[in-house]
């Protein structure tokens, strides 16, 4: 009995290797933030267009098919990392990409456009965040897959990456479009 | 030597005091402008993790910031400000974390422990022999005793 006394500092150290090994091993990113959002109707909002474009990005486009909303800007690094996956997903998947410009300068958002492509079916200017602040947003990129009834069905605080598109995105737009 | 302690001790409690808050954030009047100071203070900033939002210089939480003014000065309550950062941003954004079955080891963890230390140091001095329980001195050591005085 007194023995076991004495183990009981080696268990409980035991306990919290696995406890604290086990997301470090897994790869889990403690910089994210779970969004409490996830299953819940997108917010309600209205953006003006970018200079020379014909429509802005508002709630009643987010109604009728699934589709990417991307939170973007051009003085965001992660953001020029992830606009090759963000072109594939809009040219070779053909998923409709709504764009939210970020606390960005018109005529720098026209120029990132210009050098990196154009994914976006449309894109608001969201200058002052208030908008991204209403997606729980943090930061930028940020990229949320909404279904057909404009509910949020998943959220990515990261650069999307190929590996994300084959076993996240794709197998989720295609379930939410089997339904 | 002295002079460099100082002021490092200065630097760390400036440090500790920091406020971000530029003086155009500000509300015009005085009180609402603490109760959005209080306010920000209970909330985490989603950028930096370990700052609260009046602390932290990043870009993003400035404008959270803002919101957090421009619905003090619509005339919310402070619930209704707190209640709107955490429809958004979750648990997370609340710098004092809600009593929910996966925060009850964090609020019950420092309390069990101490009851738990308490209880057996308490066993531990009990078992402690006594001067009582010990048999009385012998002749030969009482003598011994007596000589040593």
């Amino acid at each position: 009995m007194r023995r076991l006394i004495f183990l009981a500092p080696v268990l409980v150290f035991v306990g919290l290797v696995v406890y604290f090994a086990t997301p470090l091993l897994r790869g889990t990113d403690p910089s994210l933030i779970p969004s409490p959002l996830i299953d819940k109707p997108a917010p309600t909002f209205d953006l003006p267009p970018l200079p020379g474009y014909a429509k802005g990005v508002s709630s009643a486009d987010l109604k009728g098919k699934v589709q990417i909303v991307n939170i973007f800007a051009s003085w965001c690094v992660p953001c020029r990392a992830e606009a090759p996956a963000l072109m594939t997903l809009a040219k070779d998947m053909h998923i409709s990409i709504l764009g939210i410009n970020q606390k960005d300068k018109p005529a720098d958002a026209l120029e990132y456009l210009k050098e990196l492509g154009d994914p976006y079916v449309a894109i608001g200017m969201d200058s002052d965040r208030h908008v991204s602040i209403d997606w729980g947003a943090y930061g930028a990129p940020e990229t949320f897959i909404v279904d057909a009834e404009g509910r949020i069905r998943y959220k990515q605080a990261a650069p999307i990456t190929q590996a994300d598109i084959d076993d996240t995105i794709m197998p989720l737009i295609r379930q939410l479009n089997a339904k | 030597m002295r002079a460099i302690i100082a002021a490092m001790l200065l630097a760390v409690s400036l440090a500790g005091s920091a406020v971000a808050v530029e003086p155009d954030e500000m509300l015009k009047d005085p009180a609402q402008e603490a109760r959005a100071e209080a306010i920000g203070r209970q909330l985490r900033c989603p950028v930096c993790k370990t700052e609260s939002i009046e602390e932290s210089d990043a870009d993003f939480t400035k404008d959270l910031r803002r919101v957090v003014r421009q619905q003090i000065a619509a005339g919310k309550s402070d619930a209704q400000v707190l209640d709107f950062m955490h429809d958004r941003y979750g648990d997370f954004i609340l710098l004092r974390p809600p009593f929910k079955p996966y925060t009850w080891a964090l609020w019950l963890a420092p309390p069990a422990l101490l009851l738990l230390g308490g209880l057996l140091a308490f066993l531990a001095t009990r078992r402690r022999p006594t001067v009582a329980d010990s048999a009385p001195l012998t002749e030969a050591e009482q003598a011994a005793v007596e000589a040593l005085k």
